[in-house]
Order: C-alpha cells, then sequence, then structure tokens
C-alpha cells in the first residue's frame, strides 16, 4: 500500500508544489490525471524517494518514508517500489534477460532467472529474452521494462506517462497487463499521466 | 548479471573504441617488454661468456673489436700475435692461467677456434658424445653447430677461409669430429674447437700457396709486419694467434700489468668489463628514446580510454541515473567504470606481452642467421610486473577521472528530462 498527506515540494520558493493526499491499498489502482507542468513527474519523484520532499508524509507498507537518509531511501525503493518510465530506457549493452536480473542485482536480491522467464510469457516477449532491447519495438519494449518493475515483487509500482508512446491497441494492452499483474504479487498501482484514453479504465483517480 | 558483466559487455557495445584503447595499450607495452627481454638476455649472454676472463690480448686495434671478436665470436679479429709473446704473459707470476685463442676460419658459417682443452673447461663444457681432442685436425664441435649442420662424430670436412660461407675452401686438410659438446648456453654452443696446431697446420700449406698466387694482400701485409720484428726466432714465425684470455692471480695488480703491455710492447690489452660497459653506453641511447616512446603510447592508450569513457558517460547518464534509481550505488557504479579501463589495461597488457614475446622470437631467429645467437624466449621477468603494475596504474586513473562524473549526477533531474 501506498499514502501520502498534505506532501509538498519546492524547486525554488516560486515554483512550489502541493499535492493532494491519497491512499492506494494492495491489489489497488490509481489514477493520477494532469497536464504537463501540473508536476505530475515531481509527484512520483517523490513516491519513489528520488526527491525528499520539503514537508508532509509518505507511507508505503504503513511505514514512514519521507524522512530516510539518500542511502536508506534508495535501498528501501530497490526492494519495495517499481518504477515504469514514460519511455523505456535499458542498459543498451546487456541482453533483455539481463536487464531484468540488472533489477534483482542491483537491489541486492538473488538472480530470479525463472521469475524472469515467466514474467517474459506472460507479457509476451519470451523469444526475445537474449536480443538486445534496441531490437524491440516500443510496445515490446515497454512490456520489458513492466517486468523489470516487477522483478523485485514490490509493493508498489510506479507508472509515469507508461503509455504515451504507446498506440491505442498497446496502450490498453500494457494497462491490462499491469493490472493482471499487480493482482499476482498483490502490490499498489499508480499511474501518472495525461493520457486522456486511460480515464475509463480505473475506476480511482485524482486530478492535479 | 555482475559488475564485470556489464562492464565487459559495454566494452564490446563499442568495438571500435575498445579496440583502439587494447591496441595502443599493447603496442607500447610490447615495446617495452621486447626492450626489457632483449636487454636482458644480451646482458645474460654477454655476462655468462665473459665470467671468469679478467683481460684479453692482441694485436693492435680497437679493444672493443678484441672483446667482441675474442669473447663474443662475433666480430673479426684484430689481428695475429706472437705465440712466443704470449708464453712469456703466461710465464708471468700475476697470471693464473691464460688460454690462447687462434680464429680466422670456419665451416658452413660457423667458427673454427683453435685453443686448447682449458678453453672447453672455462665453459664447463661436457660431453654429449665422443672425447676431447688428441692430435691436430681433431675437432670437437659446439651442440647448436652439430644440430644445425648434423654432424656427427667420425664426420670429416674441410675448413673454409674466413668466416663467410663463401669463403676459400681449405681442401688439402680435413677435419675429423671426435666430440659433441651438451648444451653450456655460452658461445661455445655455436663454435667448433679444435687444438691450436690444426690451424697452423692448415694455414702453413695454405700462406705458401697464397704467397704464390698473391691473392691475399692483407695477410702478407700482415705478414710483413711481424717479419718486421726481428726479435723472433725464425721457427716460431708460423706460430701465432689471435688472441689470449687472460685470468689474474689479483685483478688490481692485474690492471698494472695492462697499463705496461699497452705501453711497452706491440701488444693491446682490453677489459671485458669495460669495452661492454662502453658498448651497452652506446646502445643506452637508441634503447632509451625507443622506452620513452613506447611510454607515450602508453599514455596515449590511456588518453583513449579517458575519451571513450568521458564520450560515453554523457551518452549513458540516463542509463547511470536508471541504474542508481534501481537501487544501485554510487560506488558501485564507479566501480563498474573503473572496471572498464582494468580490462583495458589488462588485456592490452597480455597482448602486449605475447607480442613482444613474438618479436623477440623473430628477432632471434634472425640473429641467429646473422650471428648464431640465439634468445631464450619464455621467461616472464620481475620488470614486466611492476610493468604490469604500471598499465593498470594508467587504465585505472585514465577511467577514475571521467568516472567521477557518477558522483554528480542528479537521478531525478536526469531521469526526468528524457
Amino acid at each position: 500500500m501506498i499514502a501520502t498527506q498534505n506532501l509538498t515540494f519546492a524547486y525554488t520558493p516560486e515554483k512550489r508544489f502541493d499535492f493532494p493526499n491519497f491512499s492506494c491499498a494492495d491489489r489497488e489502482t490509481i489514477l493520477i490525471l494532469g497536464k504537463s507542468g501540473k508536476g505530475k513527474t515531481t509527484f512520483l519523484h517523490l513516491m519513489a524517494l528520488l526527491l525528499k520532499p520539503t514537508g508532509g508524509n509518505i507511507q508505503i507498507n504503513n511505514q514512514e518514508i519521507s524522512q530516510l537518509s539518500v542511502s536508506q531511501a534508495a535501498n528501501f525503493r530497490a526492494k519495495n517500489v517499481g518504477i515504469i518510465y514514460q519511455k523505456p530506457h535499458f542498459v543498451h549493452s546487456l541482453s533483455v534477460m539481463d536487464n531484468l536480473l540488472l533489477a534483482n542485482y542491483l537491489a541486492g536480491k538473488n538472480q530470479a532467472k525463472q521469475m524472469a522467464q515467466q514474467l517474459a510469457e506472460s507479457l509476451g516477449f519470451s523469444e526475445h529474452l537474449s536480443k538486445k532491447t534496441t531490437q524491440l519495438s516500443q510496445g515490446e519494449q515497454q512490456r520489458v521494462s513492466i517486468a523489470r518493475a516487477l522483478m523485485n515483487k514490490p509493493s508498489v509500482i510506479l507508472a509515469d506517462e507508461p503509455t504515451s508512446s504507446l498506440d491505442d491497441d498497446n496502450c490498453l494492452k500494457v494497462i491490462d497487463l499491469l493490472k493482471k499483474q499487480i493482482q499476482e504479487i498483490g502490490a499498489s498501482l499508480v499511474v501518472v499521466t495525461h493520457d486522456q484514453r486511460l480515464k475509463d479504465v480505473f475506476e480511482k483517480r485524482i486530478e492535479l | 548479471m555482475n559488475l564485470l558483466k556489464i562492464s565487459t559487455n559495454n566494452l564490446k557495445d563499442k568495438p571500435l573504441t575498445t579496440s583502439l584503447s587494447i591496441l595502443l595499450m599493447a603496442l607500447g607495452i610490447a615495446i617495452i617488454s621486447l626492450l626489457l627481454l632483449a636487454g636482458k638476455q644480451i646482458e645474460e649472454k654477454f655476462t655468462r661468456n665473459v665470467a671468469g676472463i679478467d683481460m684479453v690480448v692482441g694485436a693492435k686495434g680497437s679493444p672493443l673489436q678484441l672483446i667482441l671478436a675474442s669473447i663474443y665470436q662475433i666480430d673479426s679479429p684484430t689481428g695475429n700475435i706472437s705465440m712466443e709473446e704470449a708464453n712469456r704473459l703466461t710465464r708471468s707470476p700475476l697470471v693464473k692461467s691464460t688460454i690462447p685463442l687462434s680464429m680466422g676460419d670456419s665451416y658452413q658459417g660457423y667458427r673454427i677456434v683453435g685453443s686448447n682443452e682449458k678453453y672447453l673447461t672455462h665453459f664447463q663444457a661436457e660431453f654429449a658424445t665422443g672425447k676431447v681432442f688428441s692430435k691436430a685436425m681433431e675437432i670437437v664441435i659446439g651442440s647448436k653447430v652439430a644440430k644445425n649442420l648434423t654432424l656427427k662424430v667420425g664426420d670429416v670436412f674441410s675448413s673454409q677461409h674466413g668466416f663467410d660461407k663463401e669463403g676459400q675452401a681449405h681442401k688439402d686438410k680435413q677435419f675429423k669430429v671426435v666430440g659433441i659438446l651438451k648444451t653450456t648456453n655460452s658461445v661455445l654452443d655455436q663454435l667448433m674447437i679444435t687444438p691450436l696446431e690444426s690451424v697452423w697446420a692448415v694455414h702453413n700449406e695454405h700462406h705458401e700457396e697464397e704467397a704464390g698466387k698473391g691473392a691475399n694482400v692483407l695477410k702478407l701485409l700482415e705478414d710483413d709486419s711481424v717479419g718486421a720484428n726481428s726479435i723472433r726466432p725464425v721457427q716460431e714465425d708460423s706460430k701465432k694467434i689471435t688472441s689470449l684470455l687472460v685470468k689474474f692471480r689479483n685483478p688490481a695488480m692485474g690492471m698494472m700489468m695492462a697499463r705496461s703491455i699497452n705501453q711497452n710492447s706491440t701488444l693491446q690489452t682490453a677489459t671485458p668489463a669495460i669495452e661492454i660497459n662502453r658498448l651497452f653506453a652506446l646502445l643506452g641511447v637508441g634503447v632509451d628514446a625507443l622506452k620513452w616512446i613506447a611510454l607515450v603510447i602508453i599514455i596515449v592508450s590511456g588518453l583513449s580510454v579517458f575519451v571513450s569513457l568521458y564520450n560515453s558517460l554523457k551518452e549513458r547518464k540516463y542509463e547511470m541515473a536508471l541504474m542508481l534509481s534501481m537501487g544501485g550505488s554510487r560506488t558501485k557504479l564507479f566501480l563498474l567504470l573503473l572496471l572498464e579501463g582494468l580490462i583495458i589495461s589488462v588485456i592490452g597488457f597480455i597482448i602486449g606481452i605475447f607480442l613482444s614475446r613474438l618479436g623477440l622470437w623473430i628477432m632471434s631467429e634472425n640473429v641467429e642467421q646473422n650471428f648464431h645467437y640465439d634468445f631464450n624466449v619464455l621467461s616472464l621477468l620481475t620488470e614486466e610486473f611492476y610493468l604490469f603494475l604500471g598499465a593498470l596504474f594508467i587504465g585505472l586513473l585514465a577511467a577514475a577521472i571521467p568516472s567521477l562524473g557518477i558522483y554528480k549526477i542528479n537521478i531525478s533531474k536526469t531521469l526526468a528530462d528524457e
């Protein structure tokens, strides 16, 4: 689960964001909609502990995380938060399989080759595991980055515009897969987007 | 999945840049290592052959030439000296022992040296087959000569005048192989040793023949100058040797004797240690220049690592931020980049060492053909261990400077920007 209260962040005294409170239980999904410049990515980075909030609280699994130190935060993030970025980025010298295992390695966990295999099968790219990520299509790449976010069985999946570079068909497919996967591992899913196509697929949503 | 795998994959991902860095490193290492090896081997050869010889006495000329000809058998002799004068020296109380040498003939490019059994014992030679010569025209041959010319005990051959394969043959007198020596790793391996009497026997007839034909002007001139020295009895005239290797009882006293010989007789003396140091000093200038060139190449290799990592770090900034966001620590990523420099150094070093061995082998084949000097190729020198540390240091330094950029990456900003 993840919840925030009175979360604020300021890049400069003038450029300052106040974020609405929300909470999202395990196996629940929430859509955060907002136009550009409303601080969507900032909100997501705060939840991911990539930025330290100026004020307010964040809990993941009932643990207060807004005051963690940088290295504690990195450690906590690696184990409990899976992040899916707008554009799928990988370590491009590594194969698809190695990019998945990299998530385990950097989080200091055992490298779950079998799990990577299973995820690849259920997300439909198992025939590409030994290829380089650049050889895959955008839709395939986005599915690989979903698998990567799931590798450490996190309690929260944060997705930043996961569908903006995909066509309608792939867009709905990706959201479907995401929803199915979080059900399986029992995580919360927070999707931050300006993509109006997603409005109707999520029951719970807030606007920035 | 580990750091090593990521960094090797990163290196393989840009094969051209990586090969260039490795190639530069390998070239630098190869040149330095080749210089070290060749220097070491030459020094070893030179010192092993010189052991136990305090002074060489020969005809006036270049002292370096006298040493090269008499001890290393790689230059022409300076001229002849009379056996009588040599004997007088040998009887001096300061002298512990002497070995007379007489050179000038060869067989198939290998030198025939007239001497006595002491020359063999000087190198602690042992016989592989056969025994030592007991009379004139019997000959004992070094291991390499036996191997390369496939000579065996009982074979007969006639020598040629001079050191070329094309030299005129002394057809009337034939040498008989009576013994083959075991390998001594000294100059002896490429020599054929016969009693002094053989050389005199071959050349007595040879002189008369040539004098008649007027074929060898130099030889005649030499004979004239010897003839002018009227103190020597006539019957001793043909008994000449090329040089005399001398060991003193007390080297310090010996030096005084050497000075007096140089000032008061037609002979000259040469001290191996001094001449060889002079030779090395002459070669040293060239060797130093090559070492500097090699060092510059290694530094350029370091620069190449630096530039390629610096550029790739700019390209891979997002990748690094991504790994940081996935829980990788900055130190871990710093090590990842260092490892790339390290791998280039290590591979470059290994290839460089291999190249230097290859170079030495080619050089040795070449030198062996021309001088019958061989090099032992496989040993790894302690200096090369320091070279290895140096290569690692340059690789690490070249990688460390650009990699420090890892500590300046703003994860959130980098991830949000793209």
